[in-house]
């Protein structure tokens, strides 16, 4: 990975023992990603109700709910798809109120959408193409940035040029998260990248975001409704119902609340 | 069968002409849900600015430049002005709009050049040259040929060799995946229709020389075959528009040359109908809808 991204790993895990503060924390730390008062919806019933959030640089949060919860409605808010009703949406500090959805991406906030968006009239060599299209200028630039994703997921290196069409459920889904790492974001959004995968392949897709927040400093903020597997990767888990935060407390305190587990999980 | 070789080499010139005229009717389909039935009008437009040039500077190479310059910048225009005003969730009130379009520029045109034809003459021969005693197509209409296969090969080139066209193609089928990664699709939406509109431009003013001449329906006929094409070959298809115009184009031909001209469009609207019974799904089905 380049100078930036190493460097920022630094700031983040840096001298860093395991403890859970600087990972999952809000207090002290600025947040990469922090959201306000959040409402999203149509008039008389908002989707997201005041939702306010801080996610620390380079830790992982699972954003858990059952369905309907609100939880794609806040990641296409914040990624510019959707515009708020009410409160803000703050990237290192600055308001993004303005800033439209291809603006964000540049400032390094990219969002996989759900459903495996893979291009499918594309290969996957074009996917990655497009995804690393205006980060890396030159065709030099962005064939490297392209090897160094079929390094990562060797899968894809061997359907390179079959059409997304053609690709299984998994290599769908690693085609989608290659294809936004390749633009280096700082802070990721993922929604429900486990749905309908196997437990396999969610464990590898799962591992390498674990590791690039470790060893790069990305920030994940990823919608799940697989709540072990998200637990098991992330440093905090905060549950939406009905568009409001309910809980919010680190990975493993929530994984060991069998209140909260039934309550708003359902497990 | 010297008539035959006659008809079928008139018959492909024509035919690359039509299918440039559908290549951009799905270019514009493609980056933006819309059949351009406004794109006849407007590509008359343009060709009437190339006219001008052509007269002021006796430049057939300018007025190729300015029906080309014009077209885009119709395009520019009525995607901008018109078009990215219209509610996008169906494919309905764009066409409206786009029909609106036709009137109005019609009637302007009338109104500013009157109803005569404005003879446009070829830059090239329009006997037909030998290979060896068999009569093949004219000079003009091999020009024609060269012009469109090069249009064609070029436009395949931009989209599929390109990053430009790795973006229209994505913004086109994936618009909001395509912004999630950063392709500026709005902006992609007017290159599309520029790009769409000079292509127009082009192919009317290849055929206005060959046919009456110029006038403000002198596009309509071309139109009407050329949206057949894009039916036959599907909407979303540039290698259907290709080949479709190919065969509206030598089919013209044929039954001009063995029957009477006054049966072809009766034998267009024939294999369109075919086409359509084969196909009832019709032009709206080629493609359930486009993914998010």
């Amino acid at each position: 990975m380049s100078a930036p991204a190493a460097r920022s790993a630094s700031t983040a895990r840096g001298g860093d023992t395991g403890g859970g503060a600087v990972r999952g924390g809000g207090a002290g730390t600025a947040a990469a990603l922090a959201v306000e008062g959040l409402v999203v919806g149509y008039a008389g019933a908002p989707v997201v109700d005041g939702l306010t959030l801080e996610v620390a640089p380079g830790s992982v949060v699972a954003l858990l709910g059952a369905n309907g919860a609100g939880k794609t409605t806040v990641l296409r808010t914040l990624s510019g798809l959707l515009t708020p009703r009410g409160g803000r949406v703050l990237l290192d500090g600055d308001d993004l109120a303005a800033v439209r959805v291809e603006d964000r991406v540049r400032r390094g906030l990219v969002q996989v959408p759900e459903g495996r968006s893979v291009v499918t009239e594309l290969t996957v060599e074009e996917n990655l193409q497009l995804g690393a299209l205006w980060r890396s200028a030159g065709r030099a630039a962005r064939r490297t940035a392209v090897d160094e994703m079929y390094d990562l997921f060797e899968p894809l290196a061997r359907r390179r040029a079959s059409a997304g069409h053609q690709l299984s459920g998994g290599e769908r889904q690693m085609l989608a998260l290659a294809r936004a790492l390749i633009s280096r974001p700082r802070v990721l959004l993922l929604d429900e990248p486990s749905l309908g995968l196997a437990p396999r392949v969610v464990a590898q897709l799962f591992a390498v975001l674990r590791e690039r927040a470790d060893a790069t400093g990305l920030t994940v903020l990823l919608a799940e409704q697989n709540v072990t597997s998200a637990l098991s990767i992330a440093d905090r888990g905060v549950v939406l119902a009905l568009g409001e935060v309910v809980a919010d407390a680190g990975a493993a305190d929530l994984a060991a609340d069998p209140a909260l587990r039934h309550a708003y999980l359902g497990f | 069968m010297d008539r035959l070789v006659l008809l079928v080499s008139t018959g492909v010139a024509r035919g690359l002409v039509i299918a440039l005229f559908a290549l951009s009717l799905v270019i514009i389909w493609r980056a933006a849900r819309i059949v351009n039935f406004g794109q006849a009008a407007m590509a008359v437009v343009a060709v009437y600015v190339a006219f001008a040039v052509h007269a002021a500077t006796g430049s057939y190479v300018l007025a190729v430049l300015g029906a080309l310059v014009t077209g885009a910048l119709l395009g520019l225009a009525v995607e901008r002005g018109l078009m990215r005003r219209v509610p996008g969730a169906t494919p309905m009130p764009g066409m409206i709009v786009a029909i609106g379009l036709v009137m109005v520029l019609q009637s302007l045109l009338g109104v500013l050049f009157g109803p005569r034809h404005r003879p446009m003459s070829p830059v090239f021969s329009q006997s037909p040259l030998y290979v060896g005693d068999v009569p093949v197509l004219s000079r003009y209409d091999l020009f024609v040929l060269v012009v469109a296969l090069v249009v064609v090969v070029g436009l395949g080139l931009l989209f599929n060799r390109s990053t430009l066209g790795l973006q229209l193609r994505a913004a086109a089928v994936a618009p909001e995946v395509s912004r999630l990664l950063g392709v500026r699709v709005p902006r992609m939406v007017t290159i599309g229709w520029m790009l769409s509109s000079a292509v127009a431009a082009l192919a009317v003013l290849l055929l206005v020389p060959t046919e009456l001449g110029l006038n403000a329906h002198s596009a309509d006929v071309l139109f009407v075959h050329a949206f057949t094409v894009a039916v036959l070959g599907g909407l979303d298809s540039p290698a259907g528009a290709l080949v479709g115009g190919l065969v509206v184009g030598v089919l013209i031909s044929l039954v001009t040359g063995y029957a009477s001209a006054g049966l072809a469009p009766l034998a267009v609207l024939g294999l369109l109908t075919t086409v359509l019974l084969v196909r009832p799904g019709g032009i709206f089905a080629t493609k359930e809808a486009r993914t998010a």
